[in-house]
């Protein structure tokens, strides 16, 4: 599998190469490490959230309410801030991510002990989320004026060189490395993606460990909640309105087999700035956004063929055993 | 209806046959990679007679039905309907030809209706195409009447009819392309006495029409209230047929078990000790009930019964996967209660499942992770994995094994079958359990990989563990186990030290025949 996967990724790695080279051709300035910088800054966002979405998905789950929750979290910690701006931002950031763990853990609750299948539990929550939105929020938003310059400031700052934005999202793509490579947790995710009733014989609690991805995809939309907020200065109801199947396009394009147990760190970030690239280059090109949309959704196609055809090989042996046996 | 006497006459001289038969087999063979399932098999159904096909599991009948419903294809021989060659080229096709099969779980759509059900593919039409639902209802209902089962509403979606009536409407759905050979795989497994009453009166009435039956079933009252012929599959091979009338039950038991010896079972020294395993009056609401055994330390129990017996239920219930009613289970000395398969494990029980592909790999997963799997907690360090270690874990283990596989990163989807069992048993053993429990461990594999999983389990028990082997194969019971617990329905109906016990011992006790 591992093979296979890598393969994928150096694909995933080539296609992005060649339209970096391509815009390059006619925009250098684009290619240039400064910009291609800003552009993975641009692109932060999703990639953390990318890498929450995919320990859901491994488990042959999917979390359609991340952006809501992003959105609650988002005005509850804007709130907090208007108003009690004397608050530190790390609690801030600790608050953010407990709502959305809260949230996830919802999800999760539905999902293990009810075993209601997760496209309808995060489908309700998905408006329950947003609607909740709006009512805490009184119907109104919370703009920069209301907001602490430290609210704001953080993640703009630089460190090394970097902005701190960039910075949680490495953190969030080394936590996750080491979460799914290093711990028996990460394992776990994989095996009951693959083969749930292996794992039950295993004696992994299958539920219990969909509960936790949950509770993960929960926090990290919750901690996206902050971040968002305060890198577009607003916090309302429509904030990140449908960028649930963003995440979800970018886990797809990056080889995170909707079927679970597939997928990797490396495919969800290259996916995420597959989508990054594209919609921070494109317009620079002068490509309508609707040129965009199509962009993406032939990688969508294209990346769902290929992983297909990379599975099918699979498929048949098993298919052989069974009439064997 | 014809005559026993008549019959007898037919079967004797061939050439003057009282009839022709229906459907007719000749030199069929069907292999799979690794597996030989059918040889140069032959078979014969008659117009108005029921034609009942015995053998252990493995025997080939579900292959042989596979072939006559058009889902495989022979390798090599013919197929003849009503004396024409015929060449099935799927279900559909195989139904074209009269040829219809009622399992023992039917295969219909829940959530049709009755008559939907009965015409799937081909309804009747109006004259502009259109399915005519009025003539539809209409046949379906007089099909229903006809067989005797006016009781059961055209209109009724599927779902809500028990298992019994879905047999009905199985078999109304022959009777509406007018199918002239029904095919019941053991179609008794699931329903009550009464129902089984009901279905032989349906049988009865599908001889009377003149049709061909083929009756699959594990229970020899059932073939001797029905089945006017017999034919006995054996590895695969048709070993015997005649007529069920001049045949006495054991007879039939012998040429279902006697058979050349094809494979060497390890020559063992058991070093048998005191009780490991004491299981006391352990029952689950539906499954089992008051199942009580010992197992002693270095001891290899064998668990024998008929498909359904329980064996697979009793043993979930003591690795963790099953709850109990009632009942006590005591490892070593320790009363134990695990209600997750985490609980069983760590109390040193392990339990390695029939189904391999479902139940035991993770395909995708190299060899090493698969391994790895269950006893993650010891590989890893303060919630770390350390590769290394779970490698070196995989590495002993599978080394003892003898597996092949070219490296422990292969992607055990690669592995052969029995290779993939390898893998399995060498998962478990990691755990360093004080029980093992193997269910149907050598199920389709090939020679050669069963032999070394028998090997293994010799050695396992030369360690110091013990194991419950639960077979329906009655060489590897005979062959492996120190002493045999029998099961049917729910009970244990017996329990046989191994020494001096014979194949036909077992089959009679599984099957509730009375020497």
């Amino acid at each position: 599998m591992s093979a296979v996967l890598r393969h994928r990724e150096m694909l995933l790695v080539a296609a992005i190469a060649l339209m970096v080279g391509l815009i390059a051709m006619r925009f250098p300035a684009f290619a240039r490490p400064g910009n291609l910088a800003t552009v993975f800054n641009d692109t932060s966002i999703l990639v953390i959230l990318a890498l929450g979405q995919m320990v859901v998905i491994l488990t042959r789950s999917i979390d359609l309410s991340m952006a809501s929750n992003l959105a609650l979290t988002g005005m509850l910690v804007a709130l907090t801030n208007a108003n009690y701006p004397e608050v530190p931002i790390p609690l801030i950031i600790v608050e953010a991510m407990t709502i959305g763990a809260v949230l996830g853990a919802f999800n999760g609750v539905l999902v293990w002990k009810l075993g209601i299948p997760a496209i309808v539990v995060t489908l309700g929550t998905l408006t329950i989320f947003r609607g909740l939105t709006f009512v805490v929020a009184g119907g109104t938003w919370v703009n920069a004026d209301r907001m602490s310059a430290d609210f704001i400031g953080l993640q703009r700052g630089m460190l090394l060189g970097l902005p701190v934005l960039s910075w949680f999202a490495v953190a969030a793509i080394a936590f996750f490395f080491l979460l799914l490579t290093r711990t028996p947790l990460g394992r776990s995710l994989y095996a009951i993606g693959v083969n749930p009733s292996a794992a039950v014989y295993t004696g992994i609690d299958v539920g219990r460990t969909k509960f936790i991805a949950f509770v993960l995809s929960g926090a990290i939309a919750g901690l996206c909640g902050y971040l968002w907020v305060s890198r577009y200065v607003i916090a309302a109801t429509e904030v990140a309105n449908g960028y649930e199947l963003t995440i979800i396009a970018a886990c797809v394009i990056g080889g995170i087999s909707i079927a679970g147990g597939i997928g990797s760190v490396g495919g969800a970030l290259l996916g995420a700035l597959f989508l990054g690239i594209i919609s921070s280059a494109l317009p620079v090109i002068g490509v309508s956004p609707f040129w965009q949309m199509a962009i993406s959704g032939t990688a969508i196609l294209a990346a769902v063929i290929l992983n297909a055809r990379g599975e099918r090989k699979q498929g048949r042996i098993i298919l052989k055993k069974a009439e064997a046996a | 209806m014809h005559t026993a006497a008549a019959l007898r006459a037919g079967e004797l001289e061939p050439g003057t046959a009282v009839a022709q038969p229906l459907l007719s087999l000749s030199g069929v063979s069907k292999s799979f990679p690794g597996v030989r399932a059918l040889h140069d098999v032959s078979l014969s159904l008659y117009p108005g007679q029921v034609t009942a096909l015995i053998g252990e599991n493995g025997a080939g009948k579900s292959t042989l039905v596979k072939i006559l419903t058009g889902i495989y294809r022979p390798d090599e021989g013919e197929i003849r309907v009503s004396g024409d060659a015929v060449r099935l080229q799927g279900a559909e096709h195989a139904f074209r030809h009269g040829i219809t099969a009622i399992h023992q779980e039917t295969v219909l759509f829940d959530d049709l209706s009755v008559a939907e059900n009965v015409y799937l593919g081909h309804a009747p039409r109006t004259r502009i195409g259109l399915i005519d639902w009025r003539a539809m209802r209409r046949q379906a209902a007089d099909v229903l009447k006809r067989m005797g089962a006016g009781h059961i509403d055209a209109d009724t979606r599927l779902r809500d009819l028990g298992i019994a009536n879905k047999h009905l409407v199985a078999v109304a759905r022959a009777m509406s392309i007018d199918a002239r050979i029904v095919i019941m795989d053991e179609p008794t497994a699931a329903l009550s006495a009464k129902e089984i009453g009901e279905l032989f009166d349906l049988v009865a009435f599908l001889k009377g029409e003149g049709k061909a039956i083929l009756f699959i079933s594990h229970k020899f009252d059932e073939i001797y209230r029905i089945a006017d012929r017999f034919t006995v599959f054996r590895d695969g091979e048709m070993v015997g047929e005649g007529m069920v009338a001049d045949t006495s039950q054991n007879d039939i038991v012998r040429m279902m078990v006697g058979r050349a010896v094809d494979h060497i079972f390890p020559e063992r020294q058991p070093n048998i000790g005191g009780p490991l395993l004491t299981v006391d009056g352990l029952s689950h609401p539906t499954e089992f009930d008051r199942v009580s055994f010992e197992l002693r330390q270095g001891e290899i129990l064998g668990f024998y019964g008929l498909v359904g017996a329980g064996r697979s239920e009793v043993m979930q219930a003591i690795a963790g996967m099953t709850g109990t009613s009632a009942g006590s289970i005591t490892l070593a000395g320790h009363r134990i209660a695990p209600r997750t398969a985490a609980d069983s494990i760590d109390a040193g029980i392990v339990y390695v499942p029939e189904e391999r592909g479902r139940q035991g790999v993770v395909i995708g997963m190299p060899i090493f992770k698969n391994v790895s799997l269950p006893s993650l907690a010891r590989t890893s360090k303060s919630g770390v994995l350390r590769l290394a270690e779970e490698f070196r874990l995989a590495r002993t283990f599978t080394e003892r094994l003898d597996l092949r596989a070219s490296s422990l990163s292969q992607d055990v989807g690669t592995l052969s079958g029995g290779n993939q069992q390898k893998v399995v048993i060498a998962k478990w053993l990691a755990t360093e359990p004080k029980l093992i429990i193997l269910d149907e461990p050598t199920k389709g594999i090939d020679i050669g990989s069963k032999a070394a999983v028998h090997a293994f389990m010799a050695e396992l028990v030369e360690q110091g563990l013990s194991v419950i082997m639960v077979s329906s194969e009655l060489p590897e019971i005979l062959g492996m186990s120190d002493r045999v617990v029998v099961m049917r329905e729910g009970r244990v109906a017996a329990t046989f030290d191994n020494a001096g016990l014979d194949a036909e011992t077992l089959v009679r006790a599984a099957a509730g025949i009375v020497a």
